[in-house]
């Protein structure tokens, strides 16, 4: 305790010194723990979207674009499905559940997803939990619109409250449907996935709201009222890709199959699980460099702590010998520097927390509303822990570099006291 | 107390030799003047009876004890537990309040710690006060804002805490004013005799020399002095 003591108060002494190293240290653990919490959560965020579905189809793309666009609301779809496709094989027998996909409008920035009241029922995410409602109910009218937790949230939004639904994913404005205003039916409760930043509406609803627009602009000299369009048949031609539940998995490949080589047009059908495992591969070569780099970050903020506490070595000959004097052996002399080491390096955890933390709140919202990430505010993780408990080892470690010069010196310097 | 017979140092294998004393020997209680000119070996001397440098050659024995036969960290302890340092440039530790910059010693050694009494911060106190220092009214300054005198009367009471067997004093004086010099000698004579301490004081100024029981000048021991 006694070289503890004296190391905080040597430290203490030096304090301007001593905050910059404890400054440049929490910056590099706070940029470590970011780039780990967004990796763990961008993993959880897209394994816990969707769950118990079999199928995912859509236009023929690619299998990950195909995940993206439809489950993530991350991209766009290059082309549809017609509707008689997708009533062909919805009705193909194995089949127990299909939800359609309807995308290409938003609301305020957040996606407008048509679709139809089985997504209320067959839907699932986490481990194969039930989408529930925090108020109201299912879309019952053409114009009703069921909103996820966090655009309610956003937007202040509560049941029977009107919404207008702009076409395209851009700023609300000139492409509006504000002839056509929805109805606040219902709020979903919070998922933690795409769902809670998307509007739900029914097929009717997106079909009803495009009855007077052609190519992205209403059509000149036609305007379709709301109540003229519920008297119309609000089939769609073409939806954006739909979701499939299976009576039995056993039928998964041969399904799949029959869809990829579906003459009508082309489609394709992905398995999630597979199309998951596409993206952690693509992710994990992201992932091992930016962890690489916040490896060497960190190492710098640990360097910068060596090379400072090397550079008040000469000045400090003086404090060893005094403390020499008094009865330190030089293993105390090693023993305060490396207690130094391992203070600053606990110091700079304990700021690169804050930080860590502060940016998050702060980022948080943004974050979530550009790219479709919850980043939770939970505590440390036992693998961010771990991280935090080998800094401390690195952080004493590194201290023994200038520990064992100060070691040497004391040893040479005896109890002659130099300045 | 304290015998040197046959010692011999040199800083390195081809330098000339430091010291060269045949032998030395102080009584328990004994206040030794030794004075000789900068750069005669006073300081050397001092490190060698700490035991911080080893010699060429020879013994240093202190309280029976073979401190030349000691290893480093045994050493370190003997030097701890016995031996009170002061030394001319006060070194104080500077960002230790004053109570616990007296009480270093105590940090170190479980024996001076033990000596201190059962409260070691009462027995700072009282050392500072006998110096002349309230505790009370400088804690707030911090030891480098103290006065030289003040400083030095710091190092000495920090040299007494734990009542150490020897205290080695490197010209401690120097840089202090003729009355506060004097005020200082006093008071370090007086815990000295209280600690029932051996007192061996180098300086350059014989002046200070009537003041001291016994004194002897380094050159005439020191057979590797140019006069010796």
């Amino acid at each position: 305790m006694p070289i503890l003591a004296l190391a905080l108060r040597s430290l203490a002494n030096r304090r301007a010194t001593a905050g910059l190293v404890v400054f440049a240290i929490g910056l590099s653990v706070a940029l470590v723990l970011g780039v780990e919490r967004v990796r763990t959560e961008a993993r959880a965020s897209f394994a816990n979207t969707v769950s118990g579905t079999d199928l995912i189809v859509g236009a023929r793309s690619g299998a990950l674009p195909l995940l993206l666009y439809s489950v993530f609301r991350i991209g766009n779809a290059t082309n549809n499905i017609s509707w008689k496709s997708y009533r062909a094989i919805a009705r193909a027998p194995g089949i127990a559940w299909t939800i359609p996909f309807s995308l290409g409008d938003s609301h305020r920035g957040f996606r407008v997803l048509g679709t139809d009241s089985g997504y209320f029922e067959h839907y699932r995410y986490g481990r194969k939990t039930r989408l529930s409602f925090a108020a109201g109910a299912p879309f019952d009218d053409v114009f009703d619109a069921v909103l996820g937790a966090e655009v309610a949230e956003a937007l202040g939004y509560r049941p029977d409250d009107p919404i207008v639904v702009s076409h395209g994913l851009g700023a609300a404005g000139i492409s509006d449907h504000a002839d056509k205003p929805f109805r606040v039916a219902g709020i979903l409760a919070r998922t933690g996935t795409p769902v809670d930043r998307t509007v739900h509406v029914s097929l009717a609803g997106i079909e009803a709201i495009h009855v007077d627009w052609r190519h992205g602009a209403p059509l000149p000299g036609l305007a379709v009222d709301a109540d003229s369009v519920r008297e119309m048949d609000l089939t769609p031609k073409a939806i954006t890709a739909f979701l499939v539940g299976l009576e039995s998995r056993l039928a998964v490949f041969r399904l799949q199959r029959r869809i990829n080589e579906y003459r009508s047009e082309p489609l394709l059908a992905i398995l999630p699980g597979v199309a998951l495992q596409e993206l952690w591969d693509l992710m994990g070569t992201a992932e091992a460099a930016l962890s690489a780099i916040s490896v060497f970050v960190v190492a710098t903020g640990l360097l910068c702590m060596v090379a400072t506490m090397l550079a008040s070595l000469g000045e400090r000959r003086r404090e060893m010998a005094i403390l020499r004097s008094v009865g330190a052996r030089p293993g105390h002399v090693f023993g305060l520097l490396v207690a130094e080491a391992t203070a600053l390096t606990i110091a700079g955890i304990a700021v690169g927390l804050g930080v860590f933390y502060a940016a998050l709140a702060l980022s948080r919202p943004v974050v979530s509303s550009a790219y479709g990430l919850y980043l939770a505010a939970a505590p440390p993780s036992e693998r961010e822990l771990l991280f935090l408990a080998l800094v401390v080892v690195a952080g004493a470690l590194s201290g023994t570099v200038p520990a064992w010069r100060a070691y040497a010196q004391s040893v040479a310097d005896g109890m002659t006291a130099r300045t | 107390m304290i015998r040197l017979a046959e010692l011999r140092f040199r800083w390195r294998a081809r330098d000339p030799l430091v010291l060269d004393i045949e032998e030395l020997a102080v009584a328990r209680g004994e206040k030794l003047f030794v004075k000789g000119p900068s750069g005669g070996g006073k300081t050397t001397l001092l490190n060698l009876l700490g035991g911080v440098v080893a010699p060429e050659a020879g013994t240093v024995e202190i309280l029976g004890t073979e401190v030349t036969g000691l290893r480093g960290a045994a050493r370190d302890a003997f030097r701890a537990d016995h031996i009170g340092f002061v030394f001319q440039s006060f070194n104080l530790v500077p960002y230790l309040p004053l109570v616990d910059n007296v009480l270093l010693p105590c940090r170190f050694s479980a024996r001076r710690r033990e000596r201190a009494g059962d409260r070691p911060e009462d027995e700072a106190r009282r050392l500072l006060a006998h110096m002349g220092l309230d505790a009370g009214r400088l804690s707030g300054r911090g030891v480098v804002h103290l006065s030289q005198g003040e400083q030095q009367r710091v190092a000495a009471a920090r040299a007494l805490i734990g009542a150490p067997d020897l205290v080695v004093a490197d010209e401690p004086t120097s840089a202090l004013d003729s009355d506060v010099r004097e005020a200082f000698l006093s008071l370090l004579f007086e815990e000295v005799d209280k600690a029932g301490a051996t007192l061996v004081f180098v300086s350059h100024d014989a002046r200070l020399e009537p003041a001291f029981g016994r004194s002897l000048a380094l050159a005439d021991i020191n057979r590797a002095s140019p006069g010796g």
